[in-house]
């Protein structure tokens, strides 16, 4: 789960982290006021939405009087930002961050990730900040630095004093940036995050070191235990398909094909997917429905699925391992029913009474065409969209 | 020969009276496990279907029964309690089948578990099965057959499309081991591929990753250098958008790395061969048996 900034902020404070002061403002009116209770001659009216590369998209603009954060707010609020985290369809600016203005005199680079391959958390820092850290990562892979956290003892001082001198920190800037790093960790360990990320983490001018900018992800599976973080979701910012997903717990991510996808299990999900895409055309969802694949679910996941108008066939793959096919069928025929199902519907079932289950789906008198294997099923799914399909052919030539 | 469990593992059930625990339960003993104890903590005494006898802890449950495998049902905010437990109980071989535990908690029970030198499959995996044998886990035994190809998957009904390729066309398995799909878990590919290598029944593997991480770049690299067995290797995720959690925690391309194409580059240069559709793994299988 993502947040806002604002959020971010706020929570690493509460750890010791450095911020700028800020306020958060849903109105024109409110950013004024924010302005006016910092105090102050510079402001930094920034729009929140769960992506990052804001500023190269216009969404961070810093003022020099009232006139200036009114005429921000009433540019940004409403605004749609597009940046190359959110794709082409972009985010509606609902919110603002009014931040005091400070002068930079560098940008640094500090991360708290997850590190797959060493099963721990790491601190990735670079001394260079305010770009991301791939954009390092590609041009200067020598100057990032790494400390991995032992997590039987957590991450320890030194640890975090060789970031700051090897960022080139020096005097008093050293002992604030262990502050914050320290702080960082706690945030990311006590709260169950899987990213926590200061970009930059900035030396000011007159010699203080700030999160200027920040950014925490937080594992979904560790909700249930941080309940004050999980009110920090904001719904505005999801897909209301995902979210409609979730309450049912089932996995759905949107995509932009026609080939609606209701399969059991992420990886057959993804292999779909790709078959779909194998066979000439695209899919429009990933959707896993889970090992269990009752009825119920599987209307859900039709209702779901058919949400998307760019729908135009559905794709049901299921393969019943301690699942009965029979049982399945009844749940798809039930489901094609009740929410009217008016696209066709190419289904492939395989395992546990899968004659059973064929018979269940041909005596329903449903229009549901039946695929042997899942390649087979891919591409009569991608024949049923009628567009001619080269890729159509182009499989069956492969089949032949 | 198999790996990791035969008919000399000694099953332990932890969550054996939940919904999930006592149904697979039913299907090991089916299928022939031995399962030689149950434990859920309050319980003690009792027993699960008149023949299992269930212990309130681990440890009771080992210094009975002489159990050397355990396998974990029981729900997310336990999970990692219990495969302490069963580690420090003295169990060699762990298996957690629950999905949703908390990252973090893997990382303080990985490093945990080796010291207390056990082997962790999972979590949020289907488990493993050596056909003919020993199942422990959720793989449905129906779709498998004794024979000679190893497998392994990140996957589970993935795992379950490919078995039931093979053995549909003849080819049986060794063992199948579903390692699961989280960021972190126990036993990760390079593990059970250096299991098959040593195992003198394993002619081929296949190998079933999906997108996200480096797990299969890794692997990959271990089979260039150390596998003289062939394996056959597949990619899920092909068209999975950057940034989005495909079902599996662990299925998300981070920046540009963890994409399918950059695993299937890495397959190939290790001299694998690839599958491009689950059922290809038929054809490219016999060509090396």
């Amino acid at each position: 789960m993502d947040i806002h900034e604002y959020q971010a902020k706020e929570l690493l404070a509460g750890f010791g982290v450095p911020v700028p002061r800020g306020g958060v403002a849903y109105t024109t009116e409110q950013a004024a006021f924010r302005a006016e209770e910092l105090g102050g001659s510079r402001w930094v009216v920034k729009a929140q939405i769960h992506s990052g590369a804001r500023g190269k998209a216009g969404g961070i603009r810093v003022c020099a009087n009232e006139h200036q954060v009114r005429a921000a707010a009433a540019d940004l609020l409403g605004r749609r930002l597009v940046t190359h985290q959110t794709g082409p369809a972009g985010r509606v600016v609902q919110r603002l961050y009014v931040e005091e203005a400070v002068t930079i005199a560098r940008e640094l680079y500090v991360g708290l990730v997850l590190d797959r391959r060493a099963e721990r958390v790491c601190v990735v820092a670079a001394p260079e900040g305010g770009i991301e850290i791939e954009e390092i990562a590609q041009r200067a892979p020598e100057t990032i630095l790494r400390e991995v956290v032992e997590p039987a003892v957590g991450m320890q001082p030194f640890q975090a004093r060789e970031i700051a001198f090897g960022l080139g920190l020096r005097g008093g800037e050293v002992n604030q940036a262990v502050k914050a790093i320290l702080g960082a960790y706690q945030a990311f360990r006590d709260l169950d995050a899987t990213m926590v990320e200061m970009n930059p983490l900035a030396v000011t001018a007159d010699g203080h070191v700030l999160a200027l900018d920040a950014k925490m992800t937080f594992d979904d599976n560790a909700l249930f235990r941080r309940p004050a973080v999980a009110e920090l979701r904001d719904y505005a910012e999801e897909d209301p398909r995902d979210a409609e997903a979730a309450k049912y717990g089932l996995n759905y991510v949107a995509l932009d094909g026609s080939i609606g996808c209701i399969v059991n299990g992420a990886g057959l999900a993804m292999a779909t997917m790709d078959m779909i895409k194998h066979a000439g055309g695209e899919p429009a969802n990933f959707l896993d429905i889970g090992g269990g694949a009752s009825p119920e679910r599987v209307a859900v996941a039709f209702g779901l699925v058919l949400s998307d108008p760019r729908v135009r066939v559905v794709l049901v793959n299921i393969f019943a391992g301690i699942n009965r096919c029979d049982w399945v069928a009844q749940g798809i025929v039930q489901a094609a029913r009740e929410v009217h199902v008016s696209v066709p519907i190419v289904a492939r079932l395989a395992g546990t009474n899968v004659e059973e289950g064929r018979r269940i789906i041909a005596e329903s008198g449903l229009d549901i065409t039946m695929g042997d294997t899942l390649a087979d099923a891919a591409m009569k799914a991608v024949i049923a969209l009628g567009d001619g399909g080269t890729g159509g052919s182009r499989l069956a030539r492969e089949v032949a | 020969m198999s790996i990791f469990i035969d008919q000399s593992t000694k099953l332990i059930v932890q969550g054996i009276t939940g919904r999930d625990g006592s149904f697979h339960t039913k299907q090991m003993i089916e299928y022939g496990t031995c399962v030689v104890a149950g434990v859920t903590p309050g319980k003690g005494g009792q027993t699960f279907e008149g023949t299992v006898p269930i212990f309130n802890t681990v440890a009771d449950a080992v210094a009975a029964t002489g159990a050397n495998t355990s396998v974990i049902y029981v729900p997310p905010p336990f999970a990692a309690d219990a495969i302490m437990e069963a580690a420090a109980a003295g169990v060699s071989l762990i298996v957690c089948i629950t999905e949703g535990v908390p990252v973090l908690d893997m990382t303080r029970v990985y490093p945990y578990v080796q010291e207390n030198g056990a082997r962790l499959i999972g979590p949020n995996c289907p488990g493993l099965i050596s056909p003919g044998k020993s199942k422990v886990g959720i793989i449905p035994g129906r779709i498998c057959t004794p024979g000679p190809v190893g497998l392994v998957s990140r996957s589970g009904t993935l795992t379950y499309e490919v078995v039931y390729h093979l053995t549909r066309a003849g080819m049986g398995q060794t063992t199948c081991v579903g390692i699961g799909g989280d960021p972190i878990n126990g036993t990760n590919f390079i593990d059970c591929l250096a299991a098959f290598e040593r195992d003198p029944d394993t002619k081929v593997i296949a190998m079933i990753g999906e997108i996200g991480g480096t797990d299969e770049q890794n692997a990959a690299q271990f089979v260039k250098e150390h596998m003289t067995k062939p394996v056959v290797g597949f990619i899920a995720g092909q068209t999975a958008p950057p940034g989005r959690r495909m079902g599996h925690a662990g299925a998300i391309i981070s920046g540009s790395t963890g994409t399918a194409a950059e695993k299937i580059q890495a397959f190939k240069e290790a001299g694998m061969a690839v599958a491009q559709r689950p059922v290809d793994f038929v054809s490219l299988v016999r060509e090396r048996l």
